[in-house]
């Protein structure tokens, strides 16, 4: 039986906690979209979206009101462009990145994912075309994001395609550098990619996918700390169990309206995905929920144990409150979009090697980190193969979204507005690593990827 | 039988209750249940009803309580109970 109690403990998780629905991401397969004329493909893709994502908006609209829940996104995944755009055998595909960006602002969707690439062994022409178009194409859009897998725990690290990406990134840096480099926060280097993430910018809708399909991501860090809050100097059994408990609540409310978005759009309901999603705004960040299981700034010592345990909880009381559980599914540590982790890399607690570390035990990676516009493509490359390692490694998704911000040095800020936030430059080890990156080849997959 | 909640937070006058449930009488809206209490000093009520032989549709019945919410300088609003129970019983 409902207790008042209860009723007005949601509405203080709403009113003041800033709990909300992050996402309701429409994952649509342009599979039956490929044509060998690639104008005929994008009259194809176009009318696609709009005829399923037509009333998307509108229907999450509807729940937020029927349910007083806020819904902060609601967003389109596609099919991995490189695989529609190959049979037109154009030179690039950023006339395919044009005609996303139109049909998702004429169905009223912030972002759309999918401007990808799958490349984790190899590239196929779909896949070198595409990737060679991502600066221009990320310069000439608003809402599309491109993300490409470079790494899986069963293919190794194709370190061809690492090297690439650094150049890539650079490109793409210097193609947007009149509005501090946004297109780099619109791409993905991702290891171990899934294929029903409905976060951006590296959500895709996979080829494993239905065709048409409902993904959630919840939110919900406020409310976290605000429960960590009332069992202050309580051993780690405690916020475990507290962590656990709030998650449940959480999931359940994106459960909940992942059914009712799937019934009333009459589309098949995916995954929840656990993942906690911090917003630049205050009281809706990680950074504080780690300061509040007891560290001064998130990056001192015990931040890594801090996060560890987090994720776990969150994942342990997430699971049971939702019937598909999946996408990314963990804490994510957003550096600009976190407004703890904003002042706490601003006053040098957060250093990109903590960063680093962090990553092993949550998802996703060295995520909307801006780094000095003059840091070479070899260095970001070696990073991007660090990350891809631990990934592989470790058998979870990892991902690199950094932004060189060109003109600007360590100390100086960038500001992207919105829910991208602003972020401090930090340091990035000035020792080079371009031998490594210049071998190119493969690494082969870890000994633990051969489980038959 | 399609219930909702309504919750009304605020500072306390006369004629809240008067107010809130004029509108649900209006509307052919059933009260289930109803507690109200004095919080810290705030106002705080919450009402079980049923909107299933309701005369207007739920964004009316949300329009009208947020409308009466604004001119008591209140927090009134209306949701469907799924989102209480989901969230509250496993």
């Amino acid at each position: 039986m409902l207790n008042y109690e209860s009723i007005l403990q949601t509405l203080s998780m709403i009113d003041n906690q800033k709990l909300d629905i992050r996402t309701i991401t429409m994952g649509i397969s342009l599979l039956d979209c490929i044509d060998s004329d690639g104008d005929r493909a994008r009259g194809k893709i176009y009318q696609k979206i709009v005829k399923k994502a037509g009333k998307l908006v509108e229907v999450g609209e509807a729940i937020e009101r029927d349910f007083g829940v806020p819904i902060i996104h609601k967003r389109i995944s596609v099919t991995p462009i490189s695989l529609i755009a190959a049979a037109s055998g154009e030179k690039d595909y950023v006339k395919f990145a044009q005609v996303l960006d139109k049909a998702a602002k004429d169905v009223g969707v912030n972002f759309i994912g999918g401007f990808s690439a799958l490349v984790h062994k190899g590239h196929t022409v779909g896949d070198e075309t595409l990737i060679r178009s991502i600066p221009e194409a990320l310069a000439l859009t608003d809402t599309v994001c491109s993300s490409v897998n470079v790494g899986s725990t069963k293919a190794g690290i194709n370190m061809n395609a690492v090297k690439e990406m650094g150049q890539i990134i650079v490109k793409t840096a210097q193609r947007t550098a009149d509005r501090d480099s946004i297109g780099c926060a619109k791409l993905v280097v991702f290891a171990n990619a899934v294929e029903d993430n409905p976060f951006m910018a590296g959500a895709f809708h996979g080829i494993g996918e239905p065709d048409c399909v409902i993904n959630v991501g919840v939110s919900g860090p406020g409310v976290v700390k605000a429960a960590l809050e009332s069992c202050k100097g309580e051993p780690f059994d405690v916020v475990a169990n507290t962590i656990k408990k709030t998650a449940f609540q959480i999931t359940r409310m994106g459960q909940l309206v992942a059914s009712e978005a799937s019934e009333r759009l009459g589309v098949p309901f995916g995954i929840v995905d656990l993942s906690l999603a911090p917003t630049p705004a205050v009281g809706d960040s990680i950074a504080r929920i780690l300061e509040e299981i007891g560290v001064e700034h998130a990056g001192a010592p015990g931040t890594t144990a801090a996060l560890a345990m987090l994720n776990d909880a969150v994942k342990k009381g997430g699971v049971m409150a939702s019937s598909h559980v999946g996408g990314l599914s963990g804490a994510f540590i957003p550096v600009s979009e976190d407004e703890g982790m904003i002042e706490a890399a601003r006053i040098g607690s957060l250093t990109l090697e903590k960063l680093e570390a962090m990553t092993c035990v949550c998802s996703v990676g060295l995520d909307m980190i801006a780094v000095p516009g003059d840091t070479s493509a070899e260095t970001l490359s070696g990073i991007i193969a660090d990350e891809a390692a631990i990934g592989v490694i470790n058998n979870k998704t990892t991902a690199v979204r950094l932004i060189p911000a060109i003109g600007k040095k360590v100390g100086d800020e960038v500001s992207f507005g919105g829910l991208l936030g602003s972020a401090p430059i930090i340091a990035v080890n000035p020792y080079k690593c371009d031998d490594l990156v210049n071998r190119g080849g493969r690494m082969p997959a870890p000994i633990h990827s051969m489980r038959n | 039988m399609e219930k909702a909640v309504i919750t009304v937070l605020g500072n306390d006058r006369v004629g809240i209750i008067h107010s809130v449930t004029k509108i649900l009488v209006d509307c052919n809206v059933n009260i289930l249940d109803l507690s109200q209490t004095i919080l810290d000093g705030y106002f705080t009520m919450v009402m079980i009803v049923d909107i299933a032989v309701a005369t207007e549709r739920f964004e009316e019945i949300q329009r009208r309580l947020a409308e009466t919410g604004e001119e008591l300088n209140l927090n009134i609003r209306i949701q469907h109970k799924q989102i209480f129970d989901s969230m509250h019983s496993i």
